[in-house]
């Protein structure tokens, strides 16, 4: 089995600008992944597939992985002219300080595949992808075509975290039904607030019933809360 | 040609290029077209599953199956509690066969964290996992059968044998099918000496019952009948759709996780994987056949050779355990297929993504491509031949 660095040599010369960047996994199981550019996402795939010595012929596992807009604090060591007074007269110094600067890291949406091979028996190989961000630029390039075990994988990926793969045959939900309208296994995902039908409400359950009666008879304006 | 105007909402977007799905059975005849939803009540779709089916007199010209009735978010719960929280929801996965279920988390944390396991725990998990395949391919084709409309003998003589296993289950584990049995770095309690013995007893009878079970099968004329040459699967669109388990094998793929990652100790058993050479229904009932005896195999070697010792690593950490970040994906062959858990940890206590690959839904990919053409009473018969359950596929 050829390492990380291999494969990625081997992507290079064959697909000269491929843009593949390695992904090192600090963890024991030394499972680094290859993160591909998506737009030559699939010339990447085919020539996985296609080469006689990796020959990627099985896609075992396609998922999603949500990585939200993360607010980073960083101390940053700021020079700055300082007027102190001393004995009177007014003097001008440099001082170093040490200053917490936060910053909001964009967050995107990932999709992982697994590859093995069943022709040489070996893998496995991580692929990566990630989209601009998770708002409206959530496109990605299916492997469906190349791999057909990634259609029903990528239609979960879809359902779940709302990834728009481009080229996918049939790309609809699977888990959740037509017409819901969120991404249940995104970290923002908040529970629905559907209360009605709770037959033992107690404790902090009846509390949030209660409170969703009221704002549903609220809304319907009509009726008073049960 | 018969165009089809759809209430189920058949009619596919256009297929990109190099997109292997056969192509759409053309009838000749002007006709009507009937579209069946199959389920999700229907006994023989195995649970809450459901197929919109469109039909030309008997023949199935489109399948597409609908999923979800049993959707709980696995992962989102798993995400939202510790590591050792999840062992028993994955009981309930694939819930006749949760040792290997568990076996296949267990894997893929104990890869994560970098532990060791006991050898005799090792050894405990083959035993284990081997009873539930057994257990698990009994079943399903006792299942298959009653699905043929050979309605009770078969299955019960199947039930009969699971009983015996069910009962070796919940000696050790404390519950006949939610086994939560195994830890990560070993398994939760040791066998006893009497439980072994009693083991070794249950399984030296088990061949009995096989010759039993095979001969009155094998050679039934309805048998082959309906079988043979029924839902074909070839053998590149078997390994390009991901099939796993004895579904591929069935296709004459040689490919058994066992054998080709070794995982736990199973290079040290002798033992071989049995192939088809059709793929269709006849084969995977075979194959499942044939698998039941290699792992009595195993099982007998495994009983025989079991080592004294613990059952748990000395330095397996069980309150407060936090991973390093980092990931890990972690599989095992299951009765089902390929069973896989990939794992991402920021070096909290819960992990960042959990997620099972289940073998059932990435196996029923195909299922409309072994079924065109057939008619509809074969359809679930090549349903039956897939063995999914529900709560695997659904999660």
């Amino acid at each position: 089995m050829m390492t990380v660095e291999e494969i990625k040599t081997a992507i290079d010369a064959a697909i000269p600008d491929a843009g593949v960047v390695i992904v090192p996994n600090p963890s024991p199981s030394g499972q680094h992944s290859l993160r591909l550019d998506p737009r030559h996402a699939i010339k990447v795939a085919k020539f996985l597939r296609g080469d006689a010595e990796l020959a990627l012929d099985f896609l075992s596992n396609a998922t999603g992985v949500d990585w939200p807009d993360r607010e980073v604090a960083e101390k940053v060591k700021v020079t700055r002219p300082v007027t102190k007074t001393v004995d009177g007269v007014e003097q001008t110094a440099e001082e170093t300080v040490e200053e917490t600067r936060k910053r909001v890291e964009p967050g995107c949406l990932e999709v992982v595949y697994h590859l093995f091979s069943v022709e040489k028996k070996h893998g496995p190989v991580v692929l990566r992808m990630r989209t601009v961000n998770r708002t409206d630029q959530v496109e990605l390039p299916s492997l469906t075509p190349i791999w057909r075990s990634a259609e029903f994988q990528e239609r979960e990926i879809f359902d779940l975290f709302g990834v728009v793969f481009t080229g996918h045959p049939d790309l609809r939900r699977i888990l959740m039904w037509e017409g819901f309208k969120d991404h249940p296994m995104r970290r923002d995902y908040v529970d629905p607030d559907d209360f009605d039908y709770e037959p033992t409400a107690h404790d902090a359950v009846l509390v949030r019933a209660q409170e969703h009666r009221a704002a549903a008879a609220a809304e319907e304006g009509t009726g008073a809360a049960q | 040609m018969i165009k089809i105007v759809s209430k189920l909402g058949f009619g596919r977007k256009k297929k990109p290029e190099g997109w292997n799905r056969p192509p759409v059975i053309e009838s000749g005849e002007e006709g009507e077209l009937l579209e069946v939803a199959m389920g999700p009540h229907h006994p023989s779709t195995h649970g809450v599953f459901r197929m919109d089916l469109a039909l030309d007199g008997e023949r199935v010209i489109r399948l597409k199956p609908e999923f979800g009735y049993l959707h709980r978010n696995h992962e989102k719960l798993g995400e939202g509690q510790s590591y050792l929280a999840s062992m028993p929801y994955t009981d309930r996965l694939d819930y006749i066969c949760s040792l290997t279920n568990n076996w296949a988390y267990a894997l893929a944390v104990e890869k994560l964290a970098g532990q060791e396991v006991p050898e005799r725990a090792e050894y405990l998990r083959v035993i284990l996992a081997e009873m539930t395949r057994i257990q698990n391919h009994a079943g399903s084709i006792g299942f298959l059968m009653q699905d043929m409309g050979c309605s009770g003998t078969p299955l019960m003589y199947a039930f009969r044998e699971r009983e015996k296993l069910l009962d070796l289950f919940e000696k050790l584990t404390g519950s006949r099918m939610m086994c939560n049995y195994m830890r990560f770095g070993g398994c939760r309690v040791d066998a006893t000496p009497e439980w072994l013995d009693e083991a070794r007893k249950v399984v030296a009878g088990l061949p009995e019952f096989v010759d039993e079970f095979e001969a009155l099968l094998r050679s039934n004329e309805i048998l082959m009948a309906r079988t043979q040459g029924v839902g074909i699967l070839k053998q590149d669109l078997a390994v390009n759709a991901g099939i796993t388990g004895p579904l591929l094998r069935a296709s004459g793929v040689n490919y058994d996780i066992r054998k080709v990652d070794h995982y736990g100790i199973y290079d040290r058993f002798d033992f071989k994987v049995p192939l088809g050479d059709h793929g269709d229904v006849y084969d995977r009932f075979m194959v499942r056949m044939l698998e039941i005896r290699e792992s009595l195999k195993i099982l007998e070697q495994a009983l025989k050779d079991i080592p004294a010792g613990p059952v748990m690593d000395s330095k397996a950490k069980i309150r407060g355990f936090r991973p390093k970040p980092g990931e890990a994906y972690g599989r095992i062959e299951s009765p089902k297929g390929e069973l896989g858990f990939y794992l991402i940890s920021d070096g909290g206590p819960n992990p960042y993504r959990y997620r099972v690959r289940p073998p059932s839904l990435i196996n029923l990919t195909v299922l409309e491509d072994m079924a065109l053409g057939q008619n509809v009473a074969d359809v679930v018969l090549i349903l039956g031949s897939v063995d999914i359950v529900l709560g695997e596929v659904d999660r």
